[in-house]
């Protein structure tokens, strides 16, 4: 398909996902979800924990991402996440995990408000998740 | 001369020494393989975390205010040195190679009159640099349970470091560790983390403006933290590669060299058994003629 563009997934271990022709990527970034289509403008932001949707033609690829960074240049998107796991093959134990986890660090006195409303996020968002 | 039965004994020693060499050699080359496989996969990660923040830097307005990890705290008086080694022994010049790096560079933080603290990351490190420089080291980890590199354990490192930046508690940090080029050669390097040097990487810029959300500093101060752990991980991934690929060729040259003692305590124990048998002869022959 000659509309889309190139998509990039890296962790630190490895290249996630990479892939041709896609028409619009949706990514959590910091201030709101951001739907990027192709001839974006260059754009550098970050995710908070969040969904990244893919779409290509018809399908759709869902993805829960952490944190990371996006970098959009020359219709190439880039991610970089340290963590991040297909939706349809998660484990429902690890998003409990780690929506204890996060919760717990709510509690903690010393939390920043940054940290608290990344923390916040990330508790919708796997809540979301366990419903499903 | 030794008598037969220790030539023997020397014999049988040496081969299933070679035997548990050969065996280590096999078990370093297929770790190799998979080590290799990962630090090459987690090239495009650091890469690209590195052009992000360049391209950041860059477009940076106000220099004088960007985030203290970019720009160092104004001063050099403290310098931190990370040593990543490995746990492990029996891997030829690996480690002693880092150490010797790391040596030179501290000796001359030293003539320079500045202050040295030192962080050792894999045990024999520790074990190596603890008899000149104990009072130096400020902190030792060693990730023995972890089998292999993994992205968890570098950003332990990393937020240890960020956290005694944080603290003022040095001004440069400097990490040791060995980049992996091919099973025969890892070259040890040195490289500065905080403040961030982008001298090496500074041609392949690009000359595009970005649009940032939210502002530049913003995300800088999101991304370097990062960009730290980014490193280090990347530094435990060459290391990891390197390690498996200096023990495999240094199990490679004593399964040969046992090879090649095996082969000359033969001859000699051949020569011996001949000489012996002669003798012998020689005697029964000269007791017969003197009949």
């Amino acid at each position: 398909m000659s509309e889309g563009f190139k998509l990039e997934i890296v962790n630190p271990e490895s290249s996630f996902l990479s892939k041709e022709g896609v028409s619009e990527v949706v990514v959590p970034a910091f201030e709101g979800d951001m739907g990027i289509l192709k001839d974006h403008i260059s754009i550098i932001s970050f995710l908070k924990p969040g969904l990244v949707k893919i779409f290509e033609g018809s399908k759709e690829e869902i993805y829960y991402v952490d944190d990371g960074i996006v970098e959009f240049k020359n219709n190439c998107l880039s991610i970089l996440t340290s963590n991040i796991f297909d939706i349809k093959k998660i484990d429902k134990n690890i998003v409990k995990d780690a929506l204890n986890k996060a919760e717990q660090d709510n509690q903690k006195k010393d939390i920043s408000d940054q940290n608290k409303y990344l923390n916040d996020q990330k508790i919708d968002v796997l809540k979301n998740l366990t419903l499903n | 001369m030794a008598s037969l039965d220790d030539l023997k004994k020397r014999i049988s020693s040496v081969k299933s020494t070679q035997k548990i060499t050969k065996a280590m050699k096999m078990v370093a080359a297929s770790k190799l393989r998979r080590a290799q496989e990962s630090a090459e996969k987690g090239r495009p990660y650091s890469d690209k975390m590195n052009n992000i923040i360049l391209n950041l830097s860059n477009s940076i307005s106000d220099q004088e205010n960007s985030p203290r990890l970019l720009s160092g705290s104004g001063d050099d008086k403290v310098h931190l040195c990370i040593v990543m080694t490995s746990d492990r022994g029996l891997c030829g010049g690996f480690n002693t190679n880092i150490i010797k790096k790391a040596k030179s560079f501290f000796q001359k933080i030293l003539d320079e009159g500045k202050t040295l603290k030192i962080m050792t990351v894999g045990s024999k490190g520790y074990d190596q640099l603890k008899r000149t420089y104990k009072d130096n080291i400020i902190e030792k980890i060693s990730f023995k349970e972890s089998k292999n590199a993994n992205y968890f354990d570098a950003d332990k490192v990393g937020k240890i470091i960020i956290e005694k930046f944080e603290k003022k508690e040095f001004d440069v940090c400097t990490i040791f560790y060995n980049q992996f080029k091919n099973v025969i050669t890892q070259i040890p390097q040195e490289q500065q983390i905080i403040p961030l040097k982008n001298s090496d990487v500074e041609k392949n810029l690009s000359e595009d403006n970005y649009e940032f959300e939210p502002e530049e500093d913003e995300i800088l101060s999101n991304l370097l933290p990062k960009n730290i752990s980014t490193q280090i991980f990347k530094a435990m991934l060459e290391n990891s590669a390197s390690e498996q690929g200096s023990r495999m060729s240094a199990m490679d040259n004593a399964t040969r060299n046992a090879g090649e003692m095996v082969d000359k305590l033969t001859i000699q124990y051949n020569r011996s058994r001949q000489a012996a048998i002669t003798k012998e002869l020689i005697e029964i022959i000269s007791g017969a003629e003197s009949l």
